[in-house]
């Protein structure tokens, strides 16, 4: 664009709007996506999703600049501080998968129900009002980042609480949203048909709306507040999410290799059982330091030790019917994600997750980067490569369910996107979990967890290099993405054979 | 032979399903009415917002093999007696500008946050400000500018400046003094804190 050209574009606003969806149509052209591809739902599924991956190219960026400060303590330095970063890495990375979990509900409901979404027009304002709201909340984060010490601070700024800093008004909005999407499931579920599947997810989106509400108070005493905290937190993400996934899990099982309802919906149950059983009480491994009594310690240190069990128990269901079904599927990239789940939740949650969790060993790993190396690893592995997973299947359907076994074109793309991402996320795990090794020794144990020995182990060389090595992978993470988004745009374009139908057997 | 045995089969699993979550969430009620009560300011776990006009310290006990804290005579904050509802106030402040100002987002409290800048679980009882007598006075002016009395501890890692005013600060103090009090089972372990320092 000449220096004449880009100058008109700044003075005239319509010259700007034209050149923009002059870009937008370039670009619809070139992805050659076909709409008519897709049911309602679906439609609005795909939505949620392209969200999704916008907030997860968020994510990277906003951890790959926290990674840096890690390492040059000056960079952004009161225009971008750490805290703002952090915030935004991992609100962005909780919505982004709420986002797709969402979306993974909107894409099978209609199919699991056999019949059209009830309140499909509610769904999408939703939609609307949901991305407004993260845009605006995402806009304060970095423009506004801190208020004073009084409500309207809490209510409009900032929340303060890790992961759910939201401003007050916004988990009001949430709720509201979560209702319309808990209404649409029900209602749609109960005109269609009913299920296992569709019994365990209605439970769950109750559970899960509900748990929010436990984390929409201020509260003075910090062991109560807390206390309640933790109940948002870990009764999601170590049980009604899990639950969700195993949702999910047992759907697409179905869809790829055809395995057939009554043995998903036998081991959906059985995870429910074992993820419950387990993660319900296991929710006291989080309460051994924070003022409450003392018998936290042993139902938090026994229940959470059982909580890899049911991970397991889905590494086994996963592996197990893939390998009956001979691996013949309908898209190989969704299914070597949905191992590459199986084994990153087992790993991620269960393994990394038991290393820290009895409290003998809790009292000198808490609060180190041993949690950040199980956060790493747990995250990607439990729900991020679920997501993928289903990003695949819905850009099969939407490309007119073409070709995605084997030998299909640029098939090395989708190959070096999970190799790329997943041999990142491990990296970083590492690199975190030698970090965190180091500051239990020297921090927790030799100097007592007092400031000077916090900085003992943090300009120690162990921890220095490590931070080095864990940007070096996050960096090699973000390829991944990179290249994943790119797949994800052009995979199956220009593919003629149509899939092949995958029957129940 | 085909037949699927009861305890293979999909609705002895469905009620098994229901009955564990619904035990577990029923258990967990029970001990959440217990652990509120046991734990509400005021508690011997939690103590009253009033202990901020108290000396507070953190020991091993020998007898119960962990450290625990200590709550001493009087030893008053800013040199003022504050009642219990002027204390409350004040910690309440305190407690409302760490969220307003997301402390959380770099330090740890109660070992959860994240862990770009120190615990202030005991932050009250750390050496790091030197004696007794410098203490408040040295949080104020960091609080209140933190990068012209930076405490980096040679990492180069500074607090940025947050806009925290001297009551706000003044607030998070009384806060950071009544958390100190609190007891968490003794973590962290191994602590050596300003008081004995300066034996």
């Amino acid at each position: 664009m000449s220096s004449n050209e880009s100058s008109a574009v700044l003075t005239n606003p319509s010259a700007l709007w034209h050149k923009a969806c002059t870009a937008v149509n370039r670009f619809k052209a070139w992805v050659a996506l076909d709409g008519g591809n897709l049911s309602p739902g679906q439609t609005l599924a795909v939505k949620y999703f392209c969200v999704a991956v916008v907030l997860f190219f968020a994510q990277l960026l906003f951890g790959l600049l926290a990674a840096l400060q890690f390492i040059f303590p000056g960079f952004l330095y009161e225009f971008l501080d750490f805290s703002v970063n952090r915030m935004v890495h991992i609100n962005a990375m909780v919505v982004w998968m709420l986002y797709g979990f969402i979306g993974c509900i909107y894409w099978l409901l209609e199919d699991e129900s056999g019949t059209e979404i009830v309140g499909l027009k509610w769904g999408n304002l939703a939609f609307l009002i949901l991305t407004a709201a993260v845009a605006l909340v995402v806009l304060v984060y970095i423009l506004v980042q801190i208020g004073s010490g009084t409500d309207s601070s809490l209510w409009f700024i900032n929340e303060g609480r890790e992961y759910i800093e939201a401003p007050r008004w916004a988990d009001i909005g949430i709720v509201a949203v979560m209702l319309v999407f808990a209404y649409n499931v029900v209602a749609t579920f109960n005109k269609g048909k009913w299920s296992g599947i569709a019994g365990v997810l209605t439970l769950d989106l109750v559970a899960l709306a509900g748990l929010y509400v436990a984390g929409m108070f201020y509260m003075t005493n910090i062991t109560h507040e807390q206390y309640w905290w933790w109940w948002v937190i870990h009764l999601w993400v170590e049980a009604t999410w899990e639950v969700l996934v195993g949702v999910i899990m047992a759907w697409s099982l179905m869809k790829l290799l055809g395995v057939r309802r009554k043995i998903v919906q036998t081991w959906l149950y059985i995870e429910v059982a074992l993820m419950f059983g387990s993660g319900i009480l296991g929710l006291g491994h989080h309460y051994f330091w924070i003022g409450t009594p003392e018998y936290w310690l042993t139902i938090g240190g026994f229940f959470s030790a059982l909580e890899p069990i049911p991970l397991v128990a889905m590494v086994v269901h996963a592996v197990y019917d893939a390998g009956a079904h001979a691996f013949k599927n309908s898209n190989h990239p969704a299914l070597a994600w949905i191992i590459a789940h199986a084994f990153g939740n087992f790993f991620g949650a269960g393994v990394w997750g038991f290393m820290h969790t009895l409290p003998q060993i809790n009292l000198y790993t808490h609060g180190t980067q041993w949690s950040a190396s199980h956060g790493h690893l747990a995250f990607f592995g439990a729900y991020a490569t679920i997501n993928i997973a289903f990003f695949y299947l819905a850009i099969q359907h939407w490309r007119g369910g073409v070709w995605m076994a084997g030998d299909s074109q640029n098939a090395w793309r989708w190959k070096w996107a999970l190799g790329l991402l997943n041999a990142g996320v491990l990296g970083m795990t590492i690199a975190l979990l030698i970090a965190g090794y180091e500051q239990s020794f020297i921090e927790r144990a030799v100097e007592g967890s007092t400031w000077g020995g916090y900085f003992s182990a943090q300009n120690h060389p162990s921890f220095q290099n490590a931070m080095v090595w864990r940007l070096i992978w996050g960096l090699v993470t973000f390829a991944g993405l990179g290249l994943l988004i790119w797949d994800l745009l052009t995979i199956g374009k220009g593919e003629t054979r149509k899939a092949q139908v995958i029957e129940p057997h | 032979m085909n037949e699927t045995p009861r305890w293979a089969s999909e609705s002895f699993w469905k009620k098994t399903a229901i009955w564990v979550t619904a035990g577990s969430f029923l258990i967990l009620i029970v001990l959440t009415f217990d652990t509120l009560s046991k734990t509400s300011a005021g508690s011997t776990r939690v103590p009253d917002y009033t202990v901020i006009n108290q000396k507070i310290d953190y020991r091993f006990d020998e007898k119960l093999n962990k450290f625990m804290p200590i709550i001493g005579g009087e030893e008053l904050l800013f040199d003022k007696k504050y009642t219990a509802e002027e204390a409350e106030q004040l910690v309440t402040l305190g407690k409302k500008t760490t969220q307003a100002k997301n402390c959380m987002n770099c330090h740890t409290l109660l070992g959860n946050g994240a862990y770009y800048a120190p615990d202030l679980t005991k932050a009250w009882l750390d050496q790091g400000w030197i004696s007794r007598d410098m203490r408040e006075d040295m949080m104020l002016k960091f609080l209140m500018d933190p990068e012209n009395n930076a405490r980096t501890f040679g990492s180069g890692r500074k607090m940025p400046n947050l806009n925290i005013t001297e009551a706000e600060a003044r607030g998070v103090i009384a806060f950071l003094k009544w958390m100190s009090s609190i007891d968490t089972n003794g973590f962290p372990h191994n602590f050596t804190s300003i008081e004995s320092e300066e034996e």
